[in-house]
């Protein structure tokens, strides 16, 4: 009897054996794939019962997790959503958040591992877990103008720092309302979403940093001015042919200046008038001649065909891979597949104000513990040089110009030095132009750099142009952020 | 096999005072110890439940932390009188985790928002009233386990009309597709199934040392094993097969489950031969394999314990079973904590899932806790089996702890997806007057059983 009971014994333990295994492998070993399980409700509430930290612009939150009365405990609530919906995005009960509230999901909800001491602290001490306040590098009031001065325009405006990357203001328009997709009734977000999603202006599209990319048209100019001085064979007074027409080679396409005519009356244009004018003939010239492989590695120095980290992940504004002449000839004057966000124009400009090195944009200035400890400051980050100092100087100097006397004339400011460069990009023969505007002031020690993006031709169809509608737009916040 | 129905009858007691003067009560006072030990960790985890779920204490800790302690103190006092050389750790044990269930009963309970008689925590706290005082009136009544002997056949009858009784129209009640309860009005409800095993163990014993010599030896051989004669297996195999079909009738698979591997166990025990359980091990899982492909129920616990997260399942059959995982998952390492977690969104979070609940709120470090005092409460109760003198006092024992360790493992591991999910109480800590009442009565016959084989050395020494 013994050994049937010492075998019976064996078979108990290794019953219970079994049960340790299967909750050691459910509890410990599968427990992050459980808990990321969308049907599991249970991360869901928790996420909401942790309140959410929230985001702020300066110290004055745009986005917090206010008490509620229901399974959720928390319900987040925007301040002036539309106006900030571009940075804060939303944070709905059924979906994934977008913007900040996805971008910073683990310092806001207070998982992040620089907080791991934090929750532990919590954890012994039975505190109910807070996350992280994250403070944003906005500054209202460069918000509130941009936000004003693009007016009813569907378009994106971008303020930077050009020597630290902080964005002090980022508009998307048409924005939304945030507030309606965090509410917790699961339908009524859904039925929000659908609205959204299926209004003609796309709203839920942060056009800052996303979206249909744009041709930048000339905007893009000052990327292949930048090749051809830092190709050293040429400066700003390097002269090209200067006809009223061009035929692309091999092919039948012809290519104009925006008025039709000569940039401006001798047989040759110079490089520095060519980018004050604006012309395009001048620039294909210089763009076949210089090759697509020369501008794209240059727009690539720039960061076209990569994305950035803003903490928000950016499209990847794209120089194309493979071109052949004519095609080449197109690009150079931001035409043909070139395709940019406002965020990579804002970069070029920024990089130029900054003396050639390539900051890395961001958004985010802080994160601070709930008890007031920082987790992690701003630390303004390179990505490189893109250009000389000395072809900085001379883009700017062009720039400067450009707003001076030139094609960009309605950004003047009375006492600023500003310097900048309008686009108007065709879209195809009958679509109305896409409207740019980016630049710096004051030029000769740049504080902001802007970029203003105007889609659907600003409602003027094809008969509006970049020194009309966003040229205006950019005067007005370069007005407001200076006046400071 | 003599020796066995000799003891039986002849049970000798030791003279009073030479006890006494050999051994003070030394094991009374160390369970006295884990007593207070347990009293005091479920007394804490109410205040926790409170703190973690109100945020603030009330009065109700009274009611349910010391509610139980008063009762096994009860107990405890009878021992000391009636069986004081019984197991010191299996009545702390039960303690514990019944005072464990409690606690997240009531903490179940509060996310619920149900109190006074809807509370099931009061209720639970009732029924181990009655649980505890019929461990009392068992100990009391049993002063030597070999009289349960006599009622071999009083047992597998009984067995047969507790099973019986959810049938009666009237008095049978049907949750949830099973028809294993019985009811008095629309209060009490009862499963007299939980009963029936103890029933059903000390008939197997008792049929088990009379005949085993008879079923193993005599018979003849098919096929390179010998098989017993009808006459001899005959009575154990009427009652066995009597209570599966009643149970598979009332739909009720984890006590099949449960009543299958106690007669395997004890049949094994008894006559040694493996080649039967091997055979009743393959005839179940034909059995089970069958029943899979024809009978929709069956079928669907499988098909949920395969694939619980199928899309098709996971918001209707297999809800429970998923949630009951992701709450697991929730708790983690270390849980959740008493009251900060959300076992209330699993279904019967209180009763078949109350280790699903425990486990998000003590994390996997208290479920390794409390299964760590399901090994210990077993494994005294194996050790009967060990120490024991007595055959039917040793298959009795075994019966009854391999009745708790299978029943662990048949809902742990239908939580846990070891096996099937199929319906069954947690021992001591799930919601349910009829499981406490069965499993305290468990305990009292553990202690009584434990008491007796401690006692015979000293006879033999004083003798």
């Amino acid at each position: 009897m013994t050994r049937e009971l010492r075998r019976v014994t064996l078979l108990i333990f290794a019953m219970f054996a079994a049960l340790l295994v299967s909750t050691t492998t459910i509890q410990y070993a599968q427990a992050g794939n459980l808990a990321a399980d969308s049907r599991n409700v249970r991360t869901l509430y928790e996420s909401y019962s942790t309140q959410r930290g929230p985001i702020l612009v300066k110290g004055t939150p745009i986005a917090s997790s206010v008490p509620s009365a229901d399974n959720y405990k928390y319900l987040r609530s925007y301040a002036d959503g539309p106006m900030y919906s571009a940075v804060t995005g939303f944070y709905p009960v059924n979906g994934e958040p977008t913007g900040l509230e996805y971008s910073m999901n683990a310092e806001l909800s207070g998982t992040s591992s620089g907080q791991f001491f934090d929750r532990l602290k919590r954890l012994v001490t039975g505190q109910v877990p807070v996350g992280a306040s994250v403070e944003t590098t906005i500054d209202p009031v460069a918000q509130k103008a941009a936000w004003d001065a693009l007016g009813s325009y569907t378009g994106s405006v971008i303020v930077t720092e050009p020597a630290t990357g902080r964005i002090v203001a980022m508009v998307s328009k048409p924005g939304y309302d945030p507030n309606i997709l965090a509410v917790h009734e699961g339908n009524k977000v859904d039925a929000s979403y659908r609205a959204l999603t299926s209004d003609p202006g796309s709203p839920l599209i942060n056009r800052a940093i996303s979206g249909n990319l744009n041709p930048p048209g000339s905007v893009f100019k000052l990327v292949v001015a930048s090749a051809a001085l830092e190709s050293g064979r040429y400066t700003g007074d390097s002269e090209l042919p200067n006809p009223g027409a061009l035929t692309l080679p091999g092919t039948t396409a012809v290519v104009h200046n925006s008025d039709d005519g000569t940039c401006g009356s001798g047989a040759t244009a110079t490089i520095a008038t060519a980018l004050r004018l604006s012309c395009n003939i001048p620039f294909a010239e210089l763009g076949m001649e210089l090759g697509g492989g020369a501008i794209r590695a240059q727009a690539e120095k720039y960061g076209f065909n990569s994305t950035f980290t803003i903490p928000m992940t950016t499209a990847a504004s794209v120089y194309p891979r493979v071109l052949d002449v004519p095609q080449t000839g197109l690009s150079a004057f931001g035409q043909g597949n070139d395709r940019v966000t406002p965020i990579q124009m804002a970069i070029v400009s920024s990089t130029i104000a900054n003396g050639g090195m390539v900051m890395v944009p961001s958004v985010v200035e802080s994160v601070t513990a709930p008890d007031l400890t920082p987790i992690s400051g701003f630390n303004p980050a390179t990505r490189g040089r893109a250009i000389s100092e000395k072809t900085a100087t001379a883009l700017t100097r062009m720039m400067v110009d450009n707003v001076r006397d030139g094609a960009a004339s309605n950004a003047r400011i009375e006492g600023v030095a500003v310097a900048g460069k309008t686009g108007t990009a065709e879209n195809g023969t009958t679509d109305p132009y896409t409207l740019w505007f980016t630049g710096f002031a004051p030029a000769d020690n740049p504080r902001y750099a802007i970029t203003v993006l105007v889609e659907n031709g600003g409602g003027l169809g094809q008969t509006g142009y970049g020194n009309l509608v966003a040229a205006p737009i950019a005067k007005k916040v370069l007005e407001a952020v200076l006046k400071k | 096999m003599s020796s066995a129905t000799e003891s039986v009858t002849a049970a000798p007691t030791p003279p009073r005072g030479v006890r006494r003067l050999r051994r003070p009560q030394r094991v009374r006072n160390l369970e006295l110890l884990l007593l207070v030990a347990a009293c005091g960790l479920n007394i804490f985890a109410i205040v926790l439940v409170q703190l973690g779920t109100l945020r603030t204490l009330n009065p109700q800790v009274f009611i349910l932390g010391t509610g139980i302690s008063v009762l096994v103190f009860g107990v405890h006092t009878a021992m000391r009188f009636l069986a004081r050389d019984a197991d010191p750790f299996l009545l702390p044990i039960a303690t514990l985790l019944n005072g464990l269930g409690i606690a997240m009963i009531y903490r179940i309970d509060l996310a619920n928002h149900e109190t006074g008689w809807q509370s099931a925590a009061l209720r639970q706290v009732a029924w181990s009233t009655i649980a505890t005082a019929c461990a009392v009136v068992t100990i009391i009544a049993l002063r030597n386990h070999r009289v349960l002997f006599r009622y071999t056949y009083l047992a597998g009858f009984t067995a047969i009309v507790l099973l019986l009784l959810p049938l009666v129209p009237g008095l049978g009640r049907e949750v949830s597709g099973a028809r294993v309860w019985i009811g008095f009005g629309s209060f009490a409800t009862f499963q007299p199934g939980e009963i029936a095993k103890i029933a059903l163990a000390v008939f197997f014993a008792g049929y088990l040392v009379t005949n085993r010599d008879s079923l193993s030896m005599v018979g003849r051989r098919v096929l390179g094993m010998r098989f017993p004669r009808a006459r001899d297996l005959g009575p154990l195999l009427v009652v066995w097969a009597f209570s599966m079909s009643v149970i598979v009738f009332q739909r009720d698979l984890g006590t099949a489950l449960l009543f299958f591997g106690l007669f395997l166990v004890t049949l094994y025990i008894a006559t040694g031969r493996l080649s039967w359980v091997l055979c009743g091990l393959l005839l179940f899982i034909a059995g089970a394999l069958v029943a899979s492909q024809t009978l929709d129920y069956v079928h669907n616990r499988f098909e949920n314990w395969l694939d619980p997260f199928n899309p098709a399942r996971a918001q209707g059959a297999s809800y429970q079973l998923v949630q009951g995982l992701f709450g697991l998952a929730h708790g983690g390492f270390v849980g959740t904590g008493w009251g900060l977690g959300r076992p209330d969104i699993t279904p019967v979070s209180q009763s078949d899932y109350i280790v699903a609940s425990l486990g998000e709120e003590l994390g996997l470090t208290g479920v390794f806790a409390i299964l760590a005092l399901y090994i210990l409460f077993v494994s005294r109760g194996l050790r009967i089996g060990f120490a024991g003198h007595d055959d039917f006092g040793k298959l009795l024992g075994v019966g009854l702890s391999f009745v708790v360790a299978l029943q662990v493992f048949i809902v742990v591991g239908g939580v846990t997806r070891v096996i099937p999910l199929t319906g069954l109480t947690t021992p001591f800590l799930a919601a349910g007057g009829s499981s406490l009442v069965a499993n305290w009565i468990v305990v009292a016959l553990l202690l009584r059983l434990s008491d007796t084989i401690r006692k015979r050395p000293r006879l033999v020494i004083g003798g």
